[in-house]
């Protein structure tokens, strides 16, 4: 029971400080650690380099930390959505760094499994492998990428058992997995915390080994695009 | 006649094969799923972590732990298998998907394409394209032939920054068919859209081409 925390700011205690990287989980608002970014804003840290597929929306998700001018250079593989973050990189407060979205996974997970870089054919020949090794091995070229790590990596996932043990939820796992690996320390938000047993140890996504402190969160769900179909008798 | 939208995506299934894994991009690509052929076994793969997508969902069953790439709310069918972004992107990058079907803002004769970024204009990110084009076996383009301007899309080299080198092998849009020869052999023109005539096509094409046998025969 010693990785279970009340919340957010009990979970987030003497983690948190300026300039520190993080790793924050999700695709889009699917999957993110809502209950997190809302500690981070709280604790009002600055000065964050944030690692993420995508950088939330305006005032929800990492929108929140946009807004508060906590994030200072964001690697992400697409920011489209938020107005707040087009302004602040427009007139140079933010720094941007773009990967390829698997580039960005294979970097994260890499970062977990203790392999500092790989070389892959994604972007050679592109801007992306500007100033990096390009490498030839069976008569393609293949560019040199370096694996990340973060000071913190902040998760979501659907269940966790009492030793941090996890399960995530159909496509809300996305980049979650690899940033529970990545992180010098992992916190993991939930639905719910089971009693050790109630999870069959086949169908375990992410063992408790890479999970540190673990809570029971409340979530929004907010969703981007609801696109439904009509009953064809509508 | 160009082909509309829909017709385009309706050309642009005819290059699924039955057991194919296919990843489809945002926009005119999304619309192929509706032209699958029956009796056809394909499977759609979404790269924020799903093998066999399920259609728009009922106002019910709406998930939000269940989107597609486009982020928009999807639906789950009985062969679906979920999966993290790495192994999303290993099946990618490692040649398991057998087609993705792409929209472009250029391609070039030589398979270029540049669909992620315009200098001077906001960027939002090249997202999952650049695995997409480096890693699937098989790359097809589907886009208007021009663009707003009116300027050919088809050209001789690209002039937008790359997302890869060398990589679509077909390029479907409303007024053509062209193949992209291996090895650097340039464009052959293989079929037009309805009413279109070869000297329209030429007239609004920069890449050089070579005409098919078959076309021309017909023209």
């Amino acid at each position: 029971m010693r990785k279970i925390y009340a919340d957010a700011k009990a979970a987030l205690e003497g983690l948190t400080f300026d300039g520190m990287t993080v790793m924050s989980g999700g695709f889009g608002l699917c999957g993110i650690p809502e209950n997190l970014i809302a500690g981070l804003k709280a604790a009002g840290v600055t000065g964050l380099t944030v690692i993420s597929n995508n950088a939330g929306v305006d005032g929800f998700g990492l929108g929140q930390l946009l807004e508060t001018r906590q994030i200072a250079r964001m690697i992400s593989s697409y920011v489209g959505e938020n107005k707040e973050f087009e302004r602040q990189y427009l007139a140079g407060e933010l720094q941007l760094e773009f990967n390829p979205q698997g580039t960005l996974a294979e970097r994260i997970r890499a970062g977990g499994a203790g392999i500092p870089a790989f070389f892959t054919a994604t972007g050679v020949g592109t801007l992306v492998a500007e100033g990096k090794e390009v490498r030839n091995f069976d008569g393609r070229d293949y560019v040199m990428e370096t694996a990340l790590v973060a000071d913190l990596a902040i998760v979501k996932a659907w269940k966790a058992d009492e030793r941090g043990n996890l399960v995530f939820r159909k496509t809300a796992r996305n980049f979650n997995p690899m940033m529970a690996t990545a992180g010098k320390v992992t916190v993991v938000e939930v639905e719910e915390i089971v009693p050790v047993g109630s999870l069959d140890p086949d169908n375990i996504h992410t063992p408790g080994v890479y999970v540190d402190r673990l809570f029971v969160g409340t979530f929004e769900k907010r969703i981007e695009q609801r696109t439904i179909r009509q009953h064809a008798d509508a | 006649m160009p082909r509309t939208r829909e017709q385009l995506a309706e050309r642009a299934a005819q290059e699924l094969q039955d057991g194919f894994y296919v990843n489809l991009g945002i926009g005119i690509p999304t619309l192929v799923a509706n032209y699958i052929p029956a009796g056809m076994e394909v499977t759609l793969q979404s790269e924020n972590g799903m093998l066999g997508m399920g259609p728009f969902p009922y106002d019910e069953d709406v998930d939000a732990d269940l989107i597609n790439a486009g982020k928009q709310t999807i639906t789950e069918i009985p062969e679906s298998a979920y999966f993290s972004s790495a192994d999303s992107f290993a099946m990618i990058r490692g040649g398991h998907i057998n087609l993705s079907i792409l929209g472009a803002m250029e391609v070039a004769e030589n398979g270029d394409i540049a669909n992620w970024m315009i200098p001077g204009k906001l960027v939002k990110g090249m997202g999952g394209a650049m695995d997409l084009v480096a890693g699937v076996k098989r790359v097809v383009v589907v886009m208007e032939h021009a663009n707003k301007h009116g300027q050919s899309k088809v050209l001789k080299a690209c002039s937008l920054p790359l997302t890869g080198t060398g990589v679509v092998s077909r390029i479907i849009t409303d007024l053509a068919v062209f193949d992209v020869k291996p090895d650097g052999a340039g464009l052959e023109l293989i079929e037009l859209a309805n009413g279109v005539t070869l000297e329209e096509v030429a007239a609004r094409t920069e890449a050089t081409y070579t005409v098919s046998q078959s076309l021309k025969a017909a023209a």
